[in-house]
């Protein structure tokens, strides 16, 4: 009997610790929640963006804050997994008082975190989710990159025009939905402007052999294979298509841009091509002064796409809370979706009704172990 | 009270249905004042009712029948997503007031679902012990993810977005007490002693007359089915199911709250699930050392007290 | 043909890597009867040593060159059987009389507990390390099919390490001491054998054979990160139950099957998309007919 009354008396005591604490009320600052995947198998991912973030917020508050208050950032770890993001924004909205929301690099935890922003009306800035169903959740989401629509079509062309391919193939990572929906409208553009898909295979993400499907793919001999990935793949892959004497111009999308992509890829991703958010050797100021600050914060690290687009999420939510003259979080809403040229290192953006961001793309070429811009193409 | 049930058999069994009264009442009530909990600790509390629900339905299939399933997010995957799919489906075409019998026949048609890819691990099982066991259901719940990884129908990738939250206190609590009820009693019962015996000796339950290959299929059907009702909570609390989360480190998860619990004892389970389901967020504090410390605690009280953190007075019993 | 061909070759080369792997997981649990799930960290902690080490061994003798290597898995491979060796110390030792499942769990512990301070920032990180070319590598080229040499290395050392191991198990001393304390650890102690010495004698040389692993796998695949070991390490897992666990040849021939299946699964259209569902797929169907695994012997259950 008496052990049943104790059992009892945990749990419930345990229910009363959950549900006491009180949540912070700012004072002098104003409360931004971050939540981003700072460990587990996309850390690499989430650990630049919030880095981006990171610096932007020191930057603001080292000139004096925002309306004259100080940004508090918090930010919590979802480990890279589902479920978790949930528990994270509503603790960062409902405990911490957070006036808005900024994260995260992958869609579908971005699609997690949707609604509850949404629910609360709390605006949340994804910096680098680029699937078209993360902002059709509401009017509180917004995002700083462009959607892979766009990126498919410039990339699509690109392969078509510039690169002269006939025969395309297209490698994709089933595990993401980034690497699917880009892939998606990849091939829709190619399709439209008359080209051929030869060969369609499948990786998972984080895996290390990739010659059952490079064997496939060169049997059906194209002129140009597509990997919408990220750089820890591509780098792999890149060199076992090398190894198997798969010598076409291989091309990609924003997830390739990572120092770590010639660190690991080295002359087997020379003269490869992939559209992105930015050129860091562009001669825009921005992107220089940007580049020199987080060199020297995060001990020269070269930021890559993730880092600048964390940057600029961040940048693009203090734009909207100064525009919008006060913390609360309806205005810095409106305002938010009033953007018309914010100016950022990714570019200059507009947010259109959908609450995307309307701006260009740059396509890149790795040519002497370096990042090339070839050319912008315009929305 | 669980942790004698071999000699009070009808007491415990009254203590279940008054724990199923308690329960039941409890939610309901606990659900009238949701609204004025801050929205964080509520989804806390609605994540340890279906982390309840999860663990005391693989205690019956590892802790009580003594068998090794690796595979409940699988089962939990089977029953979110079915769950999930039927209620986008039909939810626009229903007037508000029939919401919630939507809910209950989603629930049960995801938990129904899930019994039967439980009939399909159980009966594998009857030919495989141990390790085999254990990697076969981990293939299982693998198997699932990747098939639900690939189905368009329910986002494949990219996941189900927008699923209506009917998920409630009540709901998780009251589904919790009806699990913890439907274990003990069936434990408890003169059938059920068939799965202590089977877990404890199988040569000896089967030459008592006992038929060792229905207790083992009807405790991974009922676990099963209980999985896949939490799977469908899960889907209507978070409104956004990806096929990432049932990987199999979340089966893991489940594992752990049972053997800390203790195995086959359902109150031990039922606290071990409250604690793992806070700890993480007690932790959060310490964010970048969280899961180091969360991972050192399974290995200090694994040598502490390997039967289970909430274990008195039972002669300890093998549990492999 | 030629793909056909192509893809035997590439199916071999990964299953071998499977198969390495596979012999540690299967010698562990050939003496102590328990899945050691940190098998698959410490082949991650085999190739950072050798990250670590290779630019020491650089100023010495600069990198790629085969005398290098061997130094830098010798080295690696010690440091990991040291690891080895304390965490069955620590972790596994106080729980020996425990049941089975204690130690599973524990194991899993060690794992995660593994893996996750690793990518702390004041470990390793998590972010993706560029592995270094330690060895000189050629493809061959023979008439449309190409051959790396580090697949040819992958599959030698794999075939060389699984007959030392079969040596060492049923010809040597220690190895009859070894089986001696698989069979019945109580009696083995009666013998007068050092149950202890044994068990961490098999500890260590089952890490230094994961730290092996680990250099090539990252020889094959260079880029390095702290839950590299976690999808090649429940491959071979799985190997490990295919070809019946605890049986040396059995793990080889597990490995090498699953590392041809996932292959010729990958390389088919629309079939690539499931080709991690197909290896667990398969494993099933067999263990359905063969539930001890392909080498293993069925076991009669005394009353």
């Amino acid at each position: 009997m008496h052990r049943r009354y104790f059992l009892s008396l945990s749990a419930i005591s345990c229910l009363l610790t959950a549900l006491s604490g009180c949540s912070k009320t700012g004072g002098d600052s104003i409360v931004i929640g971050e939540f981003a995947s700072l460990t587990g198998k996309e850390a690499t991912f989430g650990i630049s963006s919030h880095e981006g973030t990171l610096l932007a917020v020191e930057t603001l508050n080292a000139a004096g804050g925002v309306l004259g208050k100080k940004l508090e950032l918090l930010t919590e770890d979802n480990q890279s997994k589902a479920g978790e993001t949930s528990n994270v924004v509503n603790k960062l909205i409902s405990k911490d008082g957070a006036v808005a929301i900024l994260g995260e690099v992958a869609s579908s935890r971005s699609l997690e975190a949707a609604p509850i922003c949404q629910q609360n009306g709390i605006p949340m800035v994804s910096p680098a989710s680029t699937n078209p169903k993360v902002t059709e959740t509401g009017d509180h989401i917004f995002r700083v990159c462009f959607i892979d629509p766009f990126q498919g079509t410039v990339m699509a062309n690109f392969v078509t025009k510039s690169l002269n391919a006939k025969k395309v193939a297209v490698f994709t990572d089933v595990k993401s939905d980034y690497s699917k929906g880009l892939a998606k409208f990849f091939k829709e553009g190619i399709l439209k402007v008359g080209g051929q898909i030869v060969a369609e295979l499948d990786f998972n993400g984080g895996d290390k052999d990739f010659k059952a499907q490079l064997t496939a793919i060169k049997s059906a001999a194209p002129d140009a294979v597509f990997i919408p990935g990220y750089y820890t793949d591509v780098a792999l892959i890149a060199i076992q298509a090398k190894q198997l004497g798969l010598n076409v111009p291989l091309c990609g999308g924003d997830g390739w841009e990572s120092q770590t992509l010639l660190d690991i890829g080295k002359d087997a991703v020379e003269g490869h091509y992939f559209s992105t958010h930015y050129a860091s050797d562009a001669a825009s100021p921005a992107v220089a002064t940007f580049v020199e600050a987080y060199k020297k914060r995060f001990n020269g690290k070269m930021p890559d796409a993730m880092a600048a687009l964390g940057y600029d999420s961040a940048m693009f939510l203090a734009d909207g809370i100064k525009r919008a003259g006060s913390a609360d979080s309806k205005a810095i809403r409106d305002a938010l979706a009033a953007t018309k040229d914010f100016e950022a290192v990714t570019g200059k953006i507009a947010i259109n009704a959908q609450r995307d961001a309307v701006k260009s793309a740059v396509i890149l070429q790795v040519k002497d172990g370096k990042f090339k811009y070839l050319e912008t193409v315009a929305p | 009270m669980l942790s004698t049930f071999h000699s009070q058999s009808p007491t415990a069994l009254a203590g279940a249905k008054r724990w199923l009264i308690v329960g039941i009442v409890l939610a309901v009530v606990v659900s009238m004042f949701s609204a004025q909990i801050n929205r964080y600790y509520l989804g806390i509390i609605v994540d340890i009712g279906i982390n309840i629900i999860l663990a005391v339905s693989l205690n019956l299939i590892n802790g009580h029948t003594g068998q090794f399933s690796l595979g409940h997010a699988g089962f939990m995957a089977v029953g979110g997503y079915t769950a999930a799919k039927i209620s986008l489906v039909v939810s626009p075409m229903l007037p508000p007031a029939l919401q919630p019998l939507l809910f209950l026949f989603a629930l049960l048609a995801g938990g129904s679902l899930a019994a039967l890819a439980g009939l399909g691990v159980g009966v594998p099982s009857l030919r495989l012990r141990g390790d085999y066991l254990a990697i076969v259901t981990l293939g299982f719940g693998e198997i699932i993810r990747v098939v639900v990884q690939n189905m368009e129908a329910v986002g494949a990738a990219s996941g189900l977005k927008g699923i209506p939250k009917y998920t409630t206190l009540g709901w998780t609590f009251g589904l919790a007490a009806i699990t913890i009820y439907v274990v003990t009693a069936l434990v408890n019962s003169t059938y059920g002693r068939g799965f202590i015996a089977v877990s404890d000796d199988e040569v000896a339950a089967s030459s008592m007359g006992i038929n060792p290959v229905r207790y083992k299929v009807t405790a991974f059907v009922t676990g099963a089915f209980f999985a896949g009702i939490a799977g469908g909570l899960y889907a209507h609390h978070k409104q956004f199911l990806s096929p990432t989360g049932f990987d199999f480190l979340k089966s893991i998860d489940i594992v752990v709250m049972v053997i800390l619990g203790g195995m086959g004892r359902t109150a031990g389970v039922v606290v071990a699930a409250i604690l793992l389901t806070l700890l993480p967020e007690v932790l959060r504090q310490f964010s970048e050392y969280r899961m180091i410390i969360y991972s050192l605690l399974i290995i200090v009280l694994m040598m502490a007290r390997p039967q289970g953190l909430f274990t008195w007075n039972r002669k300890q019993k093998g549990a492999a | 043909m030629d793909w056909l061909l192509q893809q035997l070759i590439n199916g071999l080369a990964l299953g071998s890597i499977y198969a390495l792997i596979a012999l540690g997981y299967t010698m562990v649990y050939g003496v102590l009867r328990f899945i050691n799930f940190a098998h698959a960290d410490v082949l991650m902690l085999g190739a950072y040593s050798a990250y670590f080490i290779a630019p020491a061994i650089h100023e010495v003798m600069p990198l790629p060159s085969l005398t290098g290597t061997l130094i830098i898995v010798l080295l690696s491979a010690m440091i990991c059987a040291g690891i080895g060796i304390l965490i069955e110390i620590l972790a596994y030792r106080p729980l020996r009389q425990r049941p089975r499942l204690t130690v599973l769990i524990t194991a899993i512990g060690v794992s995660l507990f593994i893996e996750f301070t690793c990518q702390h920032k004041a470990v390793f990180g998590a972010d993706t390390k560029p592995f270094p070319q330690l060895m000189p590598v050629h493809d061959f080229n023979l008439g449309g099919l190409v051959i790396g040499s580090n697949d040819l290395v992958v599959v030698v050392t794999t075939l060389i390490l699984l007959f030392g191991l079969w040596f060492i198990v049923q010809r040597t001393k220690m190895g009859t001491a070894m089986r001696a304390v698989s069979f019945n650890q109580q009696a083995a102690a009666l013998m007068g054998i050092n149950i202890n010495r044994i068990i961490s004698f098999t500890f260590g040389l089952g890490s230094a054979l994961a730290a092996v692993a680990g250099i090539l796998y990252a020889l094959k695949a260079p880029g390095i990160d702290p839950l590299m070991g976690v999808q090649p390490g429940l491959r071979a897992f799985i190997a490990a139950v295919l070809g019946g666990i605890g049986n040396l040849p059995g793990a080889a021939l597990g490995g090498l099957l699953l590392g041809l299946l996932e292959t010729f699964a990958g390389g088919i259209s629309g079939l690539s998309n499931y080709r991690d569902g197909i290896a667990f797929a398969i494993l099933i169907l067999i263990l359905l007919f063969k539930p001890a695994g392909l080498l293993g012997k069925a076991t009669v259950e005394k009353v």
